[in-house]
């Protein structure tokens, strides 16, 4: 029987593609039950590869016989031995090329939709990460919001379609994971913009993302524009594109909200959140398409792989959006929330361009999931 | 404290500094301790969840250059 390679391209097919597949994941336990490749209709069994040395018989009968058997560990070494021990026993299993870092860092680019004047709009979607990036591309020229670290995604995209990268936006401060915008703006000569309250501590130069802020797209009439929408962070700001699309970046998801004690201030910023959610958002068109910065449960994704939905349905859905009482309200996004994400202090410390880590410590500095939400 | 061997498993990836250690392990007698020094950082938890499940214990462990040593008492 033979053991082959997947790469993190082929499962985020899977995954988007709603198909079956089992997962047997090799990690040690705590490991797993942190965090994991998810999947609509994925199967899964944790056994760590260190209790698999003596053999894997005693494993076999709970290995999916019908479904395809993806092993899966963390880089991708124990994935391998373990793989090739289940294929000595007979049976036909792949492994993760790369591990969970791999699956960590792989965007899939999903088109949300058409601009006028025929332009149009791309989300990122990192499945490992729950991370979602945007490209808006019309007349030759693009605006990127919220770019993750792989910036070469970003500026081969924009080759492969034709356009300049003109602004690189980030709506906040990011403290999950490492924002490439202000790299991608160095590499292109595009201009970098960053809310002022949230840079107050950068040692890079910016320009200062401002509530009603406004670009332009090419010649076309698409519009590009800030919206001041405090609470995840002091300076969070959202983005209406072409009259047709919200950019909410942490302060609203499709089934959850942003906290907003990932800068030490909940208590601060609860009260922001609030006016964000249910006094600014209130006022904008209920037909607006929610696009978020990041996903938090594999149910948030559209069957298409976007993770996208319309205003008004989350005013009507959306737990978050749907707390009469402000006290009930504050008390659930200060209150036993939940653990912040991996190296949160420390990826924050990297956004203000404080400390250069290498690929590799960036990479372990981003493992695990987002965790920007409470629910 | 009383080493009854050494595995200098520097340099190895996943999972073989785990691979190695379960098979020397196997030629020391029951409450010896084992010394085995690693680089690959993943191997922290993996110690500490290998040695639990085994029932082996780690009376200590410490970082230094970059090295992790694990003295680790045979169950």
């Amino acid at each position: 029987m033979t053991v082959t390679a997947w790469t993190a391209a082929q499962v985020a097919r899977k995954v988007i593609e709603n198909k079956e597949l089992f997962i047997l994941d090799v990690r040690n336990t705590d490991a797993f039950d942190d965090w994991k490749i998810e999947g609509h209709q994925f199967e899964y069994l944790n056994i760590p590869y260190f209790d698999l040395l003596d053999g894997v018989e005693e494993i076999l009968p709970k290995i999916s016989k019908d479904k395809e058997v993806l092993v899966v560990c963390a880089k991708e070494g124990s994935s391998i031995m373990i793989a090739e021990m289940l294929s000595d026993a007979g049976l036909t299993v792949a492994y993760l090329q790369g591990g969970m870092k791999s699956w960590s860092m792989y965007l899939e680019p999903i088109k949300v939709g058409d601009l006028k004047d025929g332009g149009e709009l791309y989300q990122f979607v990192r499945l490992g990460k729950g991370c979602l990036s945007y490209m808006a591309i019309n007349g030759g020229e693009a605006a990127i919001i919220d770019a993750v670290r792989f910036t070469d995604v970003f500026t081969n995209f924009a080759k492969e379609k034709g356009v300049e990268i003109k602004h690189v936006f980030d709506t906040h401060l990011h403290a999950d994971h490492i924002s490439g915008g202000r790299h991608i703006s160095a590499a292109t000569g595009a201009t970098y913009y960053l809310p002022p309250k949230d840079a107050k501590e950068v040692v890079f130069d910016y320009t200062p993302l401002t509530d009603g802020l406004t670009v332009h797209l090419g010649a076309s009439q698409i519009e590009v524009g800030a919206l001041y929408s405090p609470g995840h962070t002091i300076g969070s700001t959202s983005f209406v594109i072409d009259s047709k699309y919200l950019l909410t970046g942490d302060i609203l998801f499709i089934d959850s909200i942003g906290r907003p004690d990932l800068a030490g201030l909940a208590e601060d910023w609860v009260g922001d959140l609030r006016e964000t959610l249910y006094k600014r958002y209130r006022t904008l068109a209920e037909d607006l398409i929610v696009l978020p910065a990041h996903f938090m449960i594999i149910e948030e994704l559209n069957e298409d792989g976007t993770v996208a939905k319309r205003l008004g349905d989350l005013f009507a859905e959306n737990h978050g959006l749907n707390v009469e009482d402000e006290a009930v309200f504050r008390s659930m996004v200060t209150d036993n929330l939940p653990p912040q994400p991996n190296a949160y202090q420390e990826i924050r410390i990297v956004n203000m361009g404080k400390v250069t880590p290498s690929d590799e410590e960036q990479t372990e500095m981003e493992i695990g999931p987002n965790r920007c939400a409470v629910r | 404290m009383n080493i009854a061997k050494t595995l200098d498993a520097k340099g190895l990836a996943c999972p073989m500094p785990i691979v190695r250690t379960k098979k020397t392990i196997d030629t020391i007698n029951s409450g010896e301790i084992l010394e085995v020094l690693v680089t690959d950082k993943g191997a922290l938890n993996d110690f500490t969840a290998w040695a639990g499940a085994g029932g082996h214990t780690i009376v200590e462990q410490k970082e230094e250059a970059g090295v992790l040593y694990f003295y680790i008492q045979k169950a």
